[in-house]
């Protein structure tokens, strides 16, 4: 998983788009603005991060899981 | 003696263009993530490779270009992931250019089969010089195949991006050798009743089914 390091801990870029959702539910657009990355990024990232079970989305909005604001107070 | 081959496939102008999922130098990206913005999907036949080098040097010279007009890039080989890493780190440490777009590793060439990347007559290994325009709603609306000695015109593929968008802004055609700021066609009439040439300013009308026109 891109969004995932070797040791199990989320690369920048992943935390950054976990951070933007922490904020507010965001959908992928406002997300590649508000983080600087390309929107195909983006969509990746939240993939797999859905897929990781820290975002859920509802109508094209993310919003972090509890278990995704666990990771980041971990991690964050 | 039967030879198993991967068939492969050709995609169509003015059709989706065929969904794929695939490793890169960016992650595991889909087509479908590149939606809402134009792609640039091309082949190279090899990393490491002398013409190849090339033209992903010139591919990121003209990256800025293309980011001004909407247009992302995705490069595609028959390598792995970690050779396009080692193949992209060695173009920037000798000739300072970083390669700002990710880099299929098709290794079990899947993507490169969908699209007819793989022309045995060419190589049975290697994929060819292959660019396909993508549109903002998925649809392929250019394709060039190149042969693996001759490296790609950019100013070309940047004049094709123009063209189609043009086309898509004002409903019009593109004459041999168009630039942005020449005239356009306008799109010949189809039926007698349509046919018009009465001279107006900003038109010029070579017979009724060649109209060229200023864009203002």
């Amino acid at each position: 998983m891109a969004c995932v390091n070797p040791d199990g801990t989320l690369t920048p870029s992943a935390l950054a788009v976990l951070k933007a959702v922490k904020q507010a539910p965001q959908t992928a657009e406002a997300l590649a603005a508000l983080v600087g990355l390309p929107l195909f990024r983006v969509r990746s990232s939240l993939r797999e991060l859905r897929e990781a079970g820290l975002l859920i989305e509802s109508g094209g909005v993310y919003h972090l899981t509890p278990q995704g604001e666990e990771t980041l107070k971990k991690q964050g | 003696m039967s030879e198993q081959t991967q068939v492969s496939t050709f995609p169509r102008l003015n059709e989706p263009a065929p969904e794929f999922e695939a490793v890169t130098t960016h992650g595991v990206l889909r087509l479908s993530d590149f939606r809402d913005r134009w792609l640039i999907l091309f082949s190279h036949p090899a990393d490491f490779t002398p013409v190849c080098t090339t033209e992903f040097i010139a591919f990121a010279e003209i990256y800025p270009e293309l980011q001004k007009r909407g247009v992302d890039l995705l490069g595609l080989s028959i390598d792995s992931v970690y050779s396009h890493i080692a193949w992209v780190r060695n173009i920037e440490e000798k000739t300072g250019v970083k390669i700002p777009f990710p880099v299929i590793a098709d290794l079990n060439k899947e993507v490169a089969t969908l699209y007819g990347m793989i022309q045995p007559g060419a190589s049975k290994t290697e994929a060819v010089r292959a660019v396909f325009i993508i549109d903002p709603k998925g649809i392929l609306r250019a394709m060039i195949y190149y042969p693996l000695t001759t490296g790609r015109n950019m100013d070309e593929i940047l004049r094709l991006i123009d063209a189609l968008q043009t086309s898509d802004q004002y409903g019009v055609a593109t004459p041999a050798n168009w630039r942005p700021g020449d005239k356009v066609i306008v799109p010949a009439p189809k039926t007698v009743d349509a046919v018009d040439v009465t001279p107006k300013p900003g038109y010029e009308v070579i017979d009724w089914y060649l109209v060229k026109k200023e864009l203002k």
